[in-house]
């Protein structure tokens, strides 16, 4: 099963290092990872994806807990939740693929963010589900490059993961 | 009041360190000095509150630390310089680390402006001791370090234990650059809050399984004795009537003497232990993690129980074996409110199956119990030499283990009646382990009786330590069995690889009679079984020096009984040429 762990810990030097290594020295898997500050200085947000089964996800949500600047962490996974994954994909755009590669980007909600004359970037949004349906959309064109910020996301409603 | 009273006083980093240890009421650290710590070494040598220890290793540093916490229930200091001095550290760190014992271990680093510039001696030490520590904290700015200090601690010692490393960059300490010092008296943090008390609902269901047993069993581990918690437990166990076996750490939870007490379980375990689990309807598991050398194969394991575990750390919880019964508590409050909802329920233990239980284990009992004496008398028997060490001591030493078959002798033969006497390696199983950290155990109770249980390969890896004993006067007695062989591997060569011995012979041994003199000890060396109580007897009760006993032992015996590998805990062998 596919889980979004959400985990709100200090904001300090070290702290990433420790959830990584914890990852590792275990032998979890992580499929994305991305880490930034919140609203609160002292406090940064880290979400990370993983797959496993059940009993090996409990571990992991117990031990990221035991580190010590873990504040709190929530599976997202277990309640409804909104999840949100940005890309950026560089893809060749010459003759009449530069038209294709326009009108797929343009049913994916796509945006064009840098253009050149034989190039196009496109920026996409949305769940993981969606990401991927995109790529297997660009599938005729010849992608150059690709970068993705793995899975952000937070309950919906009231719920809130906060101190 | 004037105003200067007021007024903190101004001290330097390495000053405020050595304030914040005296006022956390350290009285000793043991440690090694270098370059990146001679500030602190300085600001050491002006004070004589706290105490420093010098060690001849810094691996034995931290095992004598370990062993004072092993003993006290308080955390252990160490100090060691960086690079060469923390990566020493690294094994008695790890130690610490797998048995969950509280310590403090301070460790120095290059400048700050040169860390990561491969400057000489620089190691990443934070980085070294991740997996292996509950916490490490770098130094950033000096007028943080007595609240580092106590933050170390409190970590160091609440919860679920374990050793804390605090790196501090050597500019961090400079003697000329003063800061106001206050020692904080309580430290909170949001991110960390160890659970104070189970949950009465779960404890309720625990007590409702507990007393509707058929076939119960206490299965007890170190977190009795982490968790100050061995008079519950005996209570508790003598309240229902239950059988108890220890894990390898816990054992002294439970008097070893008691009749209900059935011995260790696991690998090396009785065979009436290790049969009681398999065949039992409930397991009561206390402070043990289910650890692979208890069960064997998980697959196989105790098919008919209900599982009751009670751990301060849920990761210890359904890791191995999924618990029917959580709790989530430190041990003592869980099962003096267990004490309390059993005083008052409706519920009463079922003593006609609670009788004929008994007379099943009994009859395992009677099964496989001493029975190394059929064999040889001639010969030095490990386990007979550990029961007469158990009578000339009245049960009443500090065993101090290494590692390796006269650590399972010195489990298995030893009775041991109280907490915190029984004080070994279990989760790493460290060679070189039992010297340093009978020493530390001495330093800290001056007049008890401290024996390291030791064999000639263990001792060797921590042997210089003897001059430590002489320089700080540690009377230790040092209880070699002295096989020849790295007897433990050997026996796993016998039982797997056709007796091939590859590298398990210790060739050119010294004459560690002749060494213990040399270091300024004594030496007694015993050789054959007829002189042995009169010699052990004659050796403990010197008790102003250390007394080196190198006993000459059969070289062939084996450590049973012994878990068929894959089996379930019912399979063992039972000797050379029986098993279940
Ligand atoms: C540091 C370390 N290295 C290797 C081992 C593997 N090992 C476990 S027991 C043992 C043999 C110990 O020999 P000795 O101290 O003579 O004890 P004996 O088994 O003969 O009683 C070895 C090599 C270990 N536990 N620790
Ligand atoms: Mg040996």
């Amino acid at each position: 099963m596919r889980h979004i762990i959400s985990v709100l810990m200090e904001n300090e030097a070290g702290a990433l290092a420790r959830v990584v290594g914890l990852f590792a020295q275990r032998g979890y898997n992580i499929e994305s990872l991305n880490v930034a500050p919140t609203d609160d200085q002292t406090l940064s947000r880290l979400t990370l994806v993983t797959k496993g089964e059940d009993r090996v996800v409990e571990q992991i949500t117990k031990h990221l807990n035991k580190l010590i600047e873990v504040v709190k962490l929530v599976d997202l996974t277990e309640g409804s939740h909104i999840e949100r994954e940005l890309m950026m994909v560089k893809v060749r755009a010459t003759g009449a693929q530069r038209e294709e590669v326009k009108r797929t980007c343009d049913i994916f909600r796509g945006q064009i963010i840098d253009v050149t004359p034989t190039t196009y970037t496109i920026q996409v949004t949305g769940n993981e589900e969606k990401v991927n349906a995109f790529m297997d959309a660009l599938s005729g064109a010849t992608i150059m490059e690709v970068v993705r910020t793995g899975v952000s996301g937070l309950a919906r409603g009231d719920k809130t993961l906060s101190l | 009041m004037t105003q200067a009273a007021h007024e903190p006083e101004m001290l330097s980093g390495g000053e405020m360190l050595i304030r914040s240890l005296k006022d956390q009421g350290v009285e000793f650290i043991y440690g090694y000095p270098g370059g990146a710590v001679l500030h602190i070494y300085d600001a050491i040598h002006n004070q004589s509150d706290v105490k420093h220890i010098l060690v001849r290793h810094e691996q034995a540093a931290t095992h004598m630390a370990d062993a004072y916490a092993r003993a006290s229930g308080k955390a252990g200091v160490v100090l060691v310089t960086s690079g060469p001095g923390a990566t020493n550290a690294i094994t008695g760190i790890a130690t610490a680390y797998m048995d969950s014992i509280p310590m403090v271990v301070i460790t120095g680093q290059v400048m700050s402006h040169l860390i990561g510039d491969d400057a000489f001696q620089e190691t990443d030490m934070m980085g070294l001791s991740r997996p292996i520590v509950k916490h490490n904290i770098s130094v950033r700015d000096p007028a943080d370090i007595p609240t580092i200090v106590k933050k170390a601690f409190y970590i160091a010692e609440s919860g679920r234990p374990g050793p804390v490393v605090i790196d501090i960059p050597k500019d961090m300490t400079m003697p000329n650059e003063k800061f106001p010092y206050e020692y904080p008296d309580r430290i909170k943090m949001r991110s960390y809050n160890p659970v104070k008390k189970g949950h009465s609902g779960q404890i309720r269901k625990a007590v409702n399984a507990l007393l509707q047993a058929k076939r119960p069993i206490i299965y007890s581990g170190g977190g009795v004795i982490l968790g100050k918690a061995s008079k519950e437990l005996t209570q508790l166990a003598h309240q229902l009537n239950y059988p108890v076996t220890n894990t390898l750490m816990g054992l002294g939870a439970f008097p070893g003497t008691d009749r209900q007490f059935i011995g260790m379980l696991g690998m090396h375990g009785s065979y009436e232990a290790n049969m009681t689990m398999h065949n039992a309807d409930l397991i009561l598991a206390i402070g043990a993690r289910f650890d692979d050398r208890v069960t064997n194969n998980p697959a196989k394991f105790c098919p008919d129980a209900t599982i009751i575990h009670i751990d301060i750390d849920p990761a210890s919880i359904s890791k191995i074996i999924q618990a029917d019964i959580p709790i989530v508590g430190p041990v003592k409050p869980v099962l003096k409110e267990m004490l309390e909802q059993i005083e008052q329920s409706k519920l009463k233990v079922d003593n006609d199956a609670l009788g004929l239980w008994w007379e099943q284990i009994e009859e395992w009992r009677q099964r496989h119990g001493g029975r190394y004496r059929s064999d040889d008398s001639e010969k030095m028997k490990p386990q007979h030499v550990i029961e007469t060490l158990c009578k000339v001591t009245n049960g009443d030493a500090y065993i101090c283990s290494d590692v390796g078959q006269h650590q399972m002798f010195a489990a298995q033969y030893y009775k041991y009646n109280k907490p915190n006497r029984w004080i070994n390696s279990g989760g790493l199983g460290t060679m070189g382990f039992g010297l340093p950290a009978a020493m530390g155990v001495q330093l800290n109770y001056p007049d008890a009786a401290v024996v390291c249980v030791t064999g000639e390969g263990s001792i060797q890896m921590n042997i210089q330590e003897l001059a430590t004993c002489k320089q700080y006067q540690l009377p230790v007695k040092v209880l070699c069995l002295n096989n020849g062989y790295l007897g433990m591997v050997r026996q796993w060569q016998d039982m797997n690889y056709e007796s091939r011995y590859s590298n398990s012979y210790v060739d050119s041994l010294p004459d560690f009679v002749a060494l213990a003199e040399a270091y300024g000890h004594a030496g007694i060396r015993i050789e054959s079984p007829d002189e042995l109580e009169a010699k052990l007897t004659e050796a403990m009760a010197i008790t102003d020096k250390v007394v080196f006993i190198d006993v000459q032992i059969d070289p062939d015996e084996h450590v049973y009984p012994m878990a068929v590998p894959g089996g379930s805990m019912a399979d063992m062998f039972l000797s050379k040429t029986e098993r279940t």
